[in-house]
């Protein structure tokens, strides 16, 4: 199913200011009116829009046939959207906090992610999970875990993350009507952040990196949360006489090869921040498969601008935690500059 | 139709002794029978056919397994009235959601064995069509399969369509988060679901006093407010009379149902498994003398329902039907590395497609070394069956 066929029933709307939460609510509204198999359950879903409000006022439209609060039970949640899926029916799925979808992982890993191999092709599972992810909005403990790694470690699970309002909305609708399994990472500190957009938006495909911003010095590469971030630090560079290339993954699973090893043999020098630890991050599967394919065009090591290997801390402390512009320019300023 | 429903919460607690129709000894019993009767002979006939074949098929498979031909293989000797049972209340339209246990429900569905036998050969995860016989893949990671039954059934529900959806489960598998979960949306959701417990009373070694302090298995349903029956496990009329009904009633919109079949696995946990040291040898001999199929055979010639003929018939059909299995085992393993990689992703992935290229290469080699004529590429796989959902056209 392509993206246009999902998108174009969906009657214009004009130019509006939207925060990333409201692009989302307008990509599941829009998928649901177009597509009569689309539900929508989870904790807080309902009457109340989700803790984020990313689903107000989709129960009192759609009703409670295709919209529900469920039990609270992630596992359960995840569980039966699989046994709904199998029926025909594309679930969309919520997990209240990054760290609250830790319940479902067995169901994520053992069955979601292993469904269509397990059957041999005959069995697709068209279900999103969102998960509202990652730091920096002054949260309590297990409310900012960055778990992209262990989703995208999980062959047959597709791993993307919206930085802006624009993909927010793309992204989703694709995700939607994607065949496969999407864990659909929502950066938390990002849901606020607005931008005009004239719906339905269309941006590029949801498995494809960009180039948000052009330079010729450094690659820096980042999803989420840390788009932002990077931005930043390529503006403040600039004073600096150093021209930094920004990318937006977008996808982390799959993992966009050909955009990002583009950009690595112009600037030769390449560095990926998360807000997850270091070890074992998704960072390290970035530095490792670069090097492997571009090791000759490298004028430096490849690194990585993380959180520490720590448990995410708690909201006075996490400012310690975050890269920063700075902590990047920092470690930018480590590698000889010949 | 909705998910929110107002309906009455079931609290009648299950009753203490297992509820039976025919006794051990094959007399027809109505001391602890609650509501059900006894189904027609005619039925009763067909289970105990259904009964001796698929123990046949266990045999063999068991057989075949000690003789190192299959990987694995978890019998269910001595379950079949719970297995039979449960898969004969369903219509062909509902669906199955069974555990690495239940293969012999598979072959009482209709699946041939050399695509329940697929998996245990190593050949692929699930080697039959989901979709043509209604039955998920076989699900080992303990009581996950029940969520997906609940889930399917809510599905049906909200499609208003009929299908029902019955998923078996250990009695250790009970302890595990997911069946509570999956009780509690299916109860809560008021799903047509039937779960069906085999309480074959161990998993693997650890008895299930050592699961739960609970008196029965079925009491739980109490707290989830559906009703529970604690049946006995071997005696196939009381399992399929409390089965179906279950079916019936959560076709008709009557929500879920637990059922606790108290019976014993008289094999081993799996052939790697050592019962000795875990359980007396006498206790298997009580519950041999408790044989689900040997009981109905006593009743159905009490009746003048099974002639010497008729079982002769049968144990042919049987015995045809083990042959057929360790024909199946003389067809080459059939595999092809390559399809390794074609049905992780419905969207195709280049790294998997460079990945895919590296073994081809790889084969090409060993095949070249060894002087064979190379192989040639294959395409990538299609599902060799229609990968339409069933019900999605709805
Ligand atoms: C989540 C999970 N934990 C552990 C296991 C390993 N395991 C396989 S079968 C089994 C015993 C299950 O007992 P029970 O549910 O009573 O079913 P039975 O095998 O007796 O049919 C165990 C512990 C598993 N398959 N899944």
């Amino acid at each position: 199913m392509t993206l246009q066929s999902t998108i174009s029933p969906v009657v214009a709307r004009p130019p509006a200011a939207l925060t990333m939460a409201a692009a989302l609510n307008a990509a599941i509204h829009d998928s649901m009116r177009d597509d009569p198999t689309v539900v929508l359950f989870g904790e807080d879903v309902g009457p109340l829009g989700g803790v984020f409000r990313v689903t107000d006022g989709l129960y009192a439209e759609f009703g409670e046939t295709r919209v529900s609060d469920s039990p609270l039970a992630e596992s359960g949640i995840v569980g039966t959207a699989i046994g709904m899926a199998i029926y025909g029916l594309r679930p969309v799925v919520e997990m209240q906090f990054d760290a609250f979808s830790y319940p479902a992982f067995e169901q994520i890993v053992s069955h979601l992610a292993k469904m269509r191999n397990r059957t041999r092709g005959r069995i697709s599972l068209p279900i999103v999970i969102r998960i509202p992810y990652a730091g920096d909005i002054g949260g309590v403990e297990h409310h900012s875990d960055s778990s992209e790694a262990y989703w995208s470690a999980t062959p047959g699970l597709t791993v993307v993350s919206p930085s802006n309002p624009a993909d927010a909305y793309s992204m989703l609708r694709e995700a939607i009507a994607s065949d496969d399994p999407v864990i659909f990472m929502e950066p938390k500190s990002r849901y606020w952040m607005k931008e005009v957009l004239s719906l339905p938006v269309q941006t590029t495909p949801m498995n494809t990196a960009v180039v948000l911003r052009e330079g010729t010095d450094v690659t820096l590469i980042a999803y989420g949360p840390t788009v932002k971030t990077a931005l930043a630090t390529a503006e403040l560079a600039t004073a600096e006489g150093l021209s930094i290339e920004v990318i937006d993954l977008r996808s982390l699973s799959p993992f966009d090869d050909a955009t990002v090893g583009a950009s690595l043999r112009k600037t030769s020098r390449a560095a990926v921040v998360h807000e997850a630890a270091q070890f074992g991050g998704y960072g390290a599967e970035v530095a490792a498969r670069l090097t492997e394919r571009n090791f000759f065009h490298l004028a430096a090591p490849i690194l990585r601008i993380t959180g520490f290997d720590i448990p995410y801390p708690s909201p006075k402390l996490e400012e310690y935690f975050l890269p920063t512009p700075d902590r990047i320019l920092a470690a930018l300023g480590t590698w000889e500059w010949s | 139709m909705s998910l929110n429903v107002e309906s009455p919460v079931v609290s009648t607690a299950p009753a203490p002794q297992p509820l039976r129709l025919i006794d051990d000894t094959g007399h027809a019993v109505t001391d602890n029978a609650g509501d059900f009767v006894l189904p027609d002979p005619g039925t009763l006939l067909g289970l105990y056919r259904q009964m001796v074949v698929a123990r046949r098929f266990d045999v063999q498979v068991t057989a075949l397994t000690r003789q190192g031909r299959l990987a694995t293989y978890p019998s269910a000797l001595g379950q079949e009235a719970c297995e039979i049972a449960a898969v004969a209340s369903l219509d062909p339209g509902d669906w199955l959601f069974p555990t690495y246990r239940d293969s012999i429900a598979l072959l009482t569905r209709g699946v041939k064995p050399e695509h329940i036998l697929a998996s245990f050969r190593g050949e692929w995860h699930s080697g039959y069509d989901q979709y043509e016989h209604r039955i998920a893949p076989q699900a080992t990671p303990l009581a996950t399969q029940a969520l997906h039954a609940v889930g399917l059934a809510t599905a049906s529900k909200l499609k208003q369509d009929s299908t029902v959806a019955l998923t078996l489960l250990g009695d250790g598998a009970t302890s595990e988060g997911d069946a509570h979960e999956a009780l509690n949306f299916a109860a809560v959701w008021q799903a047509p679901v039937v779960f069906v417990v085999q309480n074959n009373q161990f998993a693997i070694s650890v008895p299930l006093d050592k699961q739960m302090r609970c008196r029965t298995i079925a009491d739980k349903a109490i707290g989830y407010g559906m009703p529970g029956f604690y049946v006995d496990g071997n005696d196939v009329a009381a399992m399929y009379a409390v089965t179906s009904a279950a079916v019936d009633r959560a076709r008709t919109g009557g929500g879920p149902t637990l059922v606790e079949g108290l019976t014993y696995r008289m094999e081993a946990h799996t052939n790697s498994d050592d019962p000795s040291r875990y359980r007396a040898a006498g206790d298997v001999d009580v519950w041999r003398r408790r044989d689900p199929i040997e009981r109905l055979d006593t009743y159905l010639v009490s009746i003048g329902a099974l002639s010497d003929q008729e079982r002769a018939g049968i144990r042919d059909e049987a015995e045809d039907l083990a042959a057929a299995t360790r024909e199946c085992m003389m067809l080459p393993v059939r595999v092809d590395p390559l399809e390794l990689f074609d049905h992780v992703y419905a969207d195709p992935r280049a790294a998997l497609a460079e990945q895919r290229a590296f073994l081809a290469a790889e084969l090409a080699e060993h095949a070249a070394l060894a002087g064979q004529p190379p192989a040639t590429p294959s395409a990538p796989t299609t599902p060799s069956s229609s990968t339409t959902p069933a019900g999605a056209h709805a």
